[in-house]
């Protein structure tokens, strides 16, 4: 997550890729969500977890 | 009780005490209730469906009940429940267009249940924003829930009616969800206190979801006893709620009273203090004066916190609904389809450090909760805003409204803490605006207190809008 984050071809891919319908008036609300959550994980994924840290699942078998 | 208008601004615990003592009946409170909402929903859109008829019967059975001698420790209160929450023989909506062409739902959520057990009388389903993707009470399909105290502003959302309806006296109870401060939200604009419980404290069964892995269910209501009298008959084991926490019933209401003396208090420092407008920090700083705190923590790392529940919202929220936004996106209210589409785009591995992140994070808290009893903060960084407000600016930022109004509220629910929401109103303020007090985890009862405290002292008040 270097590089600079392009929304318009992450969500050109991504469309493809599940399928969606993404009208051309809705495209760059689109991308502006996308781009605020990578914006969102960049901050999280910069953060050094140690690597025992754990997701905290519910589900108990 | 006179009039209709005497019995609306009862509290819940007044109206039990006056219908358990036979001074009214369950059924007069109804009749006023819903006089109330023929009077004031018109204007601000706070109920969807209005179950008259089934509440007129369940006042008729309550009164049959007090007369032969039942102890109902709600009996007569008027309930409403954002229309998220299945009502028997009603078609649970979630704020959609899509849902409503599904069946009626053929029995009650458990929490819906549990109120009406203990004589609670259901008045109908609560306008809220599209699949509880929202903090504003603006709905396409519904049309906007308007704020009471100010018909030209948001109610806040996404617990939207909810939080309309008690603060316009149709009701002096509802229930609503909170998944990143869905019910601390409205509460603020409002004015209203709300509870949200730590996450698996209270069952979900009947109520449609969002993002499992965040969403909680609570109360709110126009004073802090009535919010502990409702959470306590809320609680109870359900097999049918995966999250729900094998953990024994908190009995609040019977410590309500016992104040905030002893209790370690501080003010969260950092990021609570930043982007929030000042009557946001004013309304925290009236709150700690009165309480005599003057310790502030800083809360490392809630920036992180609160992007990580960002990002699992988004991916968790869209998996849920793929198949309909991939069908159907046109019938989406435009504000959250495209932020569901957004959701269907994010990388596992973001999601995944986000979930790691939030063990990382709630260690932290447990730390800081070593130290103190009860944190203070901003529930939103502003009193409400006008309706239609598209952005914000915040410390020179400006940024969507929508998404960023629970800035304070969301590193709080993203590791379940328990907080109510607590209204301020600030010296010639034409609006109220939200405190919270939270609390360690499982906790409740404290946060609780300390919001009865603040009532008691004057400092927070519900007042019902004229």
């Amino acid at each position: 997550m270097s590089t600079e984050f392009d929304a318009r071809s992450h969500v050109a891919h991504m469309e493809k890729v599940m399928g969606l319908t993404i009208e051309e008036d809705w495209r760059p609300v689109v991308e502006a969500h996308i781009a605020a959550i990578e914006k969102a994980a960049a901050l999280v994924q910069s953060f050094p977890l140690e690597e025992e840290t754990e997701a905290a699942p519910v589900f108990e078998a | 009780m006179s009039g209709s208008t005497d019995i609306t601004a009862m509290t819940a615990a007044e109206i039990a005490k006056a219908v358990t003592g036979g001074g009214l009946s369950a059924t007069e409170v109804v009749k006023a209730s819903l006089a109330q909402i023929d009077k004031r929903n018109p204007a601000v859109n706070a109920f969807t469906d209005v179950t008259a008829d089934a509440a007129l019967a369940d006042a008729r059975k309550i009164d049959e009940a007090v007369a032969g001698g039942t102890r109902l420790p709600l009996a007569g209160v008027p309930f409403a429940v954002k229309n998220l929450f299945d009502i028997e023989g009603v078609v649970t909506r979630a704020g959609s267009k899509i849902n409503r062409g599904n069946a009626p739902a053929k029995s009650d959520a458990t929490l819906v249940q549990h109120l009406r057990r203990q004589g609670a009388v259901l008045m109908g389903g609560l306008n809220m924003g599209e699949y509880a993707y929202d903090f504003t009470g603006e709905n396409v399909h519904d049309g906007n829930c308007l704020n009471p105290h100010d018909l030209g502003r948001m109610s806040g959302g996404s617990s939207s009616g909810s939080g309309a309806a008690v603060a316009s006296g149709m009701v002096p109870v509802s229930l609503g969800s909170d998944t990143n401060g869905s019910i601390r939200v409205p509460s603020s604009f409002c004015g209203l206190f709300g509870l949200k419980p730590t996450y698996g404290r209270l069952s979900r069964h009947g109520t449609y979801p969002f993002v499992g892995s965040l969403d909680h269910l609570g109360p709110m209501a126009r004073s802090a006893a009535d919010l502990s009298l409702v959470f306590d008959a809320l609680q109870g084991a359900d097999p049918n709620d995966p999250a729900q926490a094998a953990r024994p019933a908190l009995a609040t209401h019977e410590k309500i009273g016992h104040g905030a003396d002893g209790l370690r208090i501080a003010v969260a420092g950092g990021y609570f203090r930043e982007k929030a407008e000042p009557e946001a920090l004013a309304a925290v700083d009236a709150v700690a004066r009165a309480l005599g705190v003057s310790a502030e923590i800083d809360i490392p790392e809630a920036a992180r916190a609160r992007a990580a529940a960002y990002v699992i919202t988004s991916a968790e929220g869209a998996n849920l609904h793929f198949d309909r936004i991939s069908l159907r996106p046109g019938d989406y209210d435009p504000d959250t389809r495209d932020r569901f589409l957004a959701g269907t785009m994010v990388p596992a591995v973001w999601v995944e450090q986000a979930q790691r992140f939030r063990s990382w994070f709630r260690e932290r808290m447990r730390k800081i909760f070593e130290e103190v009893d009860i944190l203070l903060a901003p529930a939103t960084p502003f009193s409400a805003l006008p309706s239609g407000t598209k952005t914000i600016t915040l410390d020179g930022v400006t940024m969507p409204a929508r998404p960023n109004i629970g800035l304070f509220t969301q590193p709080v629910s993203f590791i379940g803490l328990p907080v109510v929401a607590a209204p301020v109103w600030l010296e010639g303020a034409l609006l109220p605006i939200g405190v919270q007090v939270i609390a360690p985890a499982w906790r409740e009862d404290l946060a609780l207190r300390v919001a009865a405290e603040l009532e008691q002292a004057g400092v927070c008040r519900a007042p019902i809008a004229t």
